[in-house]
């Protein structure tokens, strides 16, 4: 019994430890964000590989999923005769929940992981420990641009693939279950408001804070070599997921209640 | 003038520096000798604010380094320039941009200055013709070389060698020592070594100090330390695997 509530302990000191540290390196990264010199050059750079280089994958699930969810949709629509609702059914779960989710989870294992995996690298190589050194802060050098490209890249994927989603529901309804082009579009932008947009566009962007804090951190915490940094990626991946679901739940909810109309 | 005043530090209930003091005069090569994982790693990161310790001051100019605030610390920290055991030159950027990089961020040099000065670090750690070139590309020795080219570039009063000779050959080794001395002799630089490399130490330091313990147990001339009766300075500086440093340690299983 002692020793479960001793283990029970030092989980929570070790939860409150990290909740502490994240909330450290957000606070580090806000107080960077405004202050000159700004590194134009890497946010761009970081921009490309998070945005651009994250687009054929994205643009892949994306166009996928909108297909499986008109296909799985039209088998109970079929039975109502409801077949022409699928395209809002398709445009709504994309822009308010399969977007945002799918997006961050891709990004996060694609890009979050490479994030830890090369701070974790710099931290155990000693090249974080270099940049101080030469008089140079590790979270205005690394952090920042990283996390200025992930929140204005993450949303403007998110839009993508609400795109690509309504795309691949439309090949499935047009060209498989013989819905007119008009009636397919005229049904996708009935059913779109702004605020399913938008909700789904302000979840991206917690999603993108979230996964690029948890990244940076893991890789800057990262030691014990090669396998330090393998054990970081993990958990970046592992505990951007989780964070992701978790935080995707309560906005929708906050959402929910909140902006009922 | 740098003053460590009783420092200590512990990590995870390990104590690895325990009251420890040790004064370091301008213009001077001090090499703090020790075995591996006594914390001379953890001694030079102090040094130039890496780490804070536990208790105790480090005195950089009559200046505690450790509530020195973000400014004063960058400050400080031009004066210092370091080599690290494994270089740490920036992956990602080419050797110009590695070595350039202190001035890069905290000059107004413009281009033609930048590629001169390194030029200049460049043919001073003996290194030609290898601006572009990627660190992945570079052998371990021009590794080091290259990362004390970066260490000097910015002109430091203070340059700190975290194990310089280890991990390349002795005649790349001796090179380096030889460098260190040049350097030393050159630019009229403090100097801080740490080692276990004792052809190294008595090449290049004018004082040699033994961390053993979390202490400094001896400092003098490699004279002195050469020609020390402390049984645990005699066990160390002639490598010796039975003695006080080793007592209860059996090595009999490696043989």
């Amino acid at each position: 019994m002692r020793k479960f509530l001793e283990m029970l302990g030092s989980r929570f000191m070790s939860f409150v430890h990290y909740a502490g540290g994240v909330s450290t390196l957000m606070g580090m990264t806000l107080f960077w964000i405004p202050r000159p010199p700004f590194r134009r050059r890497q946010v761009i750079e970081q921009m490309s590989r998070i945005g651009v280089d994250s687009l054929p994958i994205v643009s892949l699930i994306s166009l996928f999923t909108g297909m499986v969810l008109a296909l799985q949709s039209a088998y109970q629509m079929q039975k109502l005769s409801a077949e022409m609702y699928i395209a809002s059914l398709v445009a709504l779960s994309m822009a308010r929940e399969l977007g945002p989710v799918l997006t961050a989870l891709i990004v996060a294992g694609r890009v979050g992981a490479s994030i830890t995996a090369e701070l974790g690298t710099m931290k155990v190589t000693e090249q974080i420990d270099a940049l101080e050194t030469l008089a140079t802060n590790p979270v205005k050098y690394l952090v920042v641009p990283r996390f200025m490209a992930m929140i204005v890249m993450l949303p403007l994927l998110t839009l993508f693939a609400d795109a690509i989603g309504g795309f691949g529901g439309y090949i499935i309804g047009v060209y498989k279950l013989n819905i007119s082009h008009g009636m397919y579009m005229k049904n996708t932008w009935v059913a779109l408001k702004h605020k399913d947009l938008y909700t789904g566009l302000i979840k991206s962007f917690f999603f993108a804070v979230i996964m690029c804090i948890v990244a940076c951190y893991e890789g800057m915490k990262a030691d014990g070599g090669a396998e330090g940094v393998g054990k970081a990626t993990t958990n970046s991946v592992v505990v951007s997921f989780i964070l992701i679901i978790a935080s995707d739940c309560f906005f929708t909810a906050l959402f929910y209640f909140v902006m009922k109309q | 003038m740098i003053e460590i005043i009783n420092v200590c530090k512990s990590f995870n209930s390990h104590q690895v520096l325990y009251n420890l003091n040790l004064n370091i005069n301008d213009g001077e090569t001090t090499v703090i000798i020790g075995r591996s994982g006594c914390g001379k790693s953890v001694l030079l990161k102090h040094i130039i604010g890496l780490l804070k310790p536990d208790s105790g001051q480090v005195l950089i100019d009559g200046k505690d380094v450790a509530r020195m605030g973000e400014k004063e610390l960058s400050a400080l920290r031009m004066k210092f320039g370091m080599l690290f055991q494994g270089a740490a030159l920036f992956d990602s950027l080419s050797v110009l941009e590695n070595v350039a990089f202190g001035m890069i961020e905290h000059t107004q040099a413009s281009r033609t200055e930048i590629k001169k000065r390194v030029k200049e670090c460049l043919a001073l750690v003996g290194l030609k013709s290898i601006e572009d070139k990627r660190p992945a590309e570079l052998s371990g020795g021009m590794k080091k070389r290259v990362g004390l080219a970066r260490a000097i570039c910015i002109r430091p009063q203070i340059i700190l060698y975290d194990e310089p000779t280890t991990g390349i050959d002795p005649i790349m080794g001796d090179a380096i020592n030889d460098l260190i001395i040049e350097l030393h002799n050159k630019l009229k630089v403090t100097s801080i070594a740490v080692t276990h490399d004792m052809t190294s130490a008595y090449k290049i330091a004018d004082r040699i100090a033994m961390l053993y313990n979390g202490k400094i147990v001896a400092n003098g001339t490699p004279d002195e330390i050469k020609g020390s009766k402390d049984p645990i300075v005699r066990q160390f500086v002639t490598g010796a695997s039975r003695g006080p440093i080793t007592e209860g340690i059996d090595f009999e299983h490696l043989i």
